[in-house]
């Protein structure tokens, strides 16, 4: 393993009791409720092998639920998730599913939004706090919140990624990684663009006024150094 | 970070010490300030130090149970004076289950380097400052020598029980321990590498087996005996005894060994402790 920084061999500071089952399963909630871009009013909470398997006795219900809240790995409240989420008025519904052929502590998420707002984001965490957000609303997509990340949701045509690509180097705006997927040729797509920078206001308004532009989220990356 | 062998050569060249070595490093790689990065390391510590004496009222039970409120025993055992261990040694192990006592419990622990094995450092770093002369301020900067050698852990072998086995989490913790208790100490930086060889070399081929696939049994009391071999450890390198095999020779070991582990052994549950009839009836009780 290529190891980026001493922080990754002391810390994170989280809430026991497993880095992959705890701490990964509150940055997945978190960025799953990011994604939705609203307070979650109920969430469907589908767990996948080892998370269905030994979830229970490390809290992952838990850890999911105080994400979907907004809570950090490093919240004392985790404990108590289940209890705040009731008095906010979310709804949590949790089943054990088999997702396929994918990492064996992974989750799939149906979330609503108080405003009515609708997402499905499917998740692993891959040890030591570490995730990866594998589908938003069955795109395949790949990304792990450790850096600032742009969603956007597309009619697909040619010059569209050019477009927004200048649209960022504009700003001053460095890309770090990039993925795009698509439903078929001249159909939705949709791409995560991954920076350096953080994305301002002002670009993701002007992105939302691209003519083919369906759906622009912007990201705030969940892992701080 | 390759080879810790190369870091020790680079650092007695240029007569510093490691931690200063990892840290100027650190701050070359990210482009981030030293002040910064050792004021989040001394934020670490002092979570560290708060899961200690939160683990050490005894209040903390896992959700399942299993584990919970037995560092504050081993504290009451000192008190009565019958210790074997004495002092020092009683409170490290107390205080490394304290800790993986509050991590069980779901409260807030550092990683170190995983939750596991999240004992070990804070008990020996905080056990050795309080009886050396050493000021909090050296204590954080020796956390940097810790993450330094798991760095070279990390890219040579693992830090992770389903890649390596329990070797790579509570061993890698104890060598991290044993390193930074000798430079606490004024050890040169040899003598740290000579620790973490000699306390890495006591944990090779231990398996990773929770029962139930928990962080509780056998971790929390693992933590414990951790701690008291990176004491030993740091203590015979500090006496000037050598570990016949250098460090980066014994994690390639380690990565051998790890791989060679059968699956049903790396924190599976399908073999080992979680697979005897004791913990097939916890498993039982809950899932009920």
């Amino acid at each position: 393993m290529k190891v980026g920084s001493v922080f990754d061999l002391l810390g994170p500071v989280m809430v026991g009791p497993s880095s992959s089952h705890t701490a990964g399963a509150v940055r997945l909630g978190l960025m799953a409720a990011k994604i939705l871009g609203a307070e979650v009013k109920q969430a469907r909470i589908q767990l996948h092998g080892s998370f269905a398997e030994t979830g229970k006795g490390h809290g992952t219900h838990l850890a999911l639920t105080a994400g979907l809240l907004g809570m950090k790995p490093d919240d004392s409240r985790i404990r108590e998730a289940s209890r705040i989420a009731l008095e906010a008025g979310m709804e949590t519904v949790f089943e054990n599913v088999n997702l396929g052929d994918v990492h064996p502590n992974s989750v799939r998420f149906l979330l609503t939004g108080w405003g009515g707002e609708k997402a499905e984001i499917n998740g692993s965490s891959l040890g030591g706090g570490k995730i990866l957000i594998t589908a938003v609303n069955d795109f395949n997509v790949e990304f792990t919140g450790e850096y600032p990340a742009l969603i956007a949701i597309y009619m697909d045509y040619p010059g569209m990624i050019a477009e927004i690509t200048k649209l960022l180097a504009g700003k001053g705006i460095n890309i770090a990684q990039m993925k795009v997927s698509r439903e078929g040729k001249g159909q939705n797509a949709l791409a995560v663009i991954e920076t350096d920078e953080p994305i301002t206001d002002i670009l993701s308004s002007e992105m939302k006024k691209m003519p083919m532009i369906e759906q622009v989220m912007f990201i705030e990356p969940i892992i701080d150094i | 970070m390759r080879s810790y062998g190369e870091l020790v050569e680079k650092t007695e060249k240029l007569n510093k010490k490691i931690s200063d070595m990892v840290l100027q490093e650190e701050c070359l790689r990210t482009g981030i300030p030293a002040e910064q990065l050792l004021k989040k390391m001394k934020n670490h510590y002092a979570v560290m130090r708060e899961s200690v004496e939160s683990g050490m009222t005894g209040e903390w039970k896992s959700l399942s149970g299993l584990v919970g409120g037995e560092a504050a025993l081993l504290e009451k055992y000192r008190e009565s004076g019958k210790s074997i261990l004495g002092n020092l040694v009683n409170k490290a192990a107390a205080r490394a289950m304290a800790v993986a006592e509050v991590n069980a419990g779901m409260g807030r622990i550092v990683a170190a380097p995983t939750a596991g094995s999240c004992g070990v450092l804070p008990a020996v770093l905080l056990t050795v400052q309080e009886m050396s002369d050493a000021t909090e301020e050296d204590a954080v900067q020796t956390l940097f020598t810790s993450a330094g050698l798991g760095m070279v852990i990390a890219e040579r072998a693992s830090v992770s029980g389903a890649e390596g086995g329990c070797q790579a989490e509570i061993g890698s913790a104890a060598a991290m321990a044993a390193a930074a208790a000798v430079e606490l100490c004024g050890g040169s930086p040899d003598q740290t590498a000579q620790a973490a060889a000699l306390a890495l070399k006591s944990f090779l081929g231990l398996v990773c087996d929770p029962v139930a696939g928990l962080v509780e049994v056998p971790c929390v009391k693992r933590n414990a005996m951790a701690a008291v071999i990176a004491l030993t450890a740091a203590e015979m390198a500090l006496a000037g005894i050598k570990s016949a095999i250098p460090l980066d020779e014994v994690i390639d070991a380690m990565a051998s060994i790890g791989r060679e582990m059968s699956c049903s052994l790396k924190e599976t549950s399908r073999g080992g402790l979680a697979v005897t009839p004791a913990a097939q009836k916890y498993k039982d009780h809950l899932a009920r």
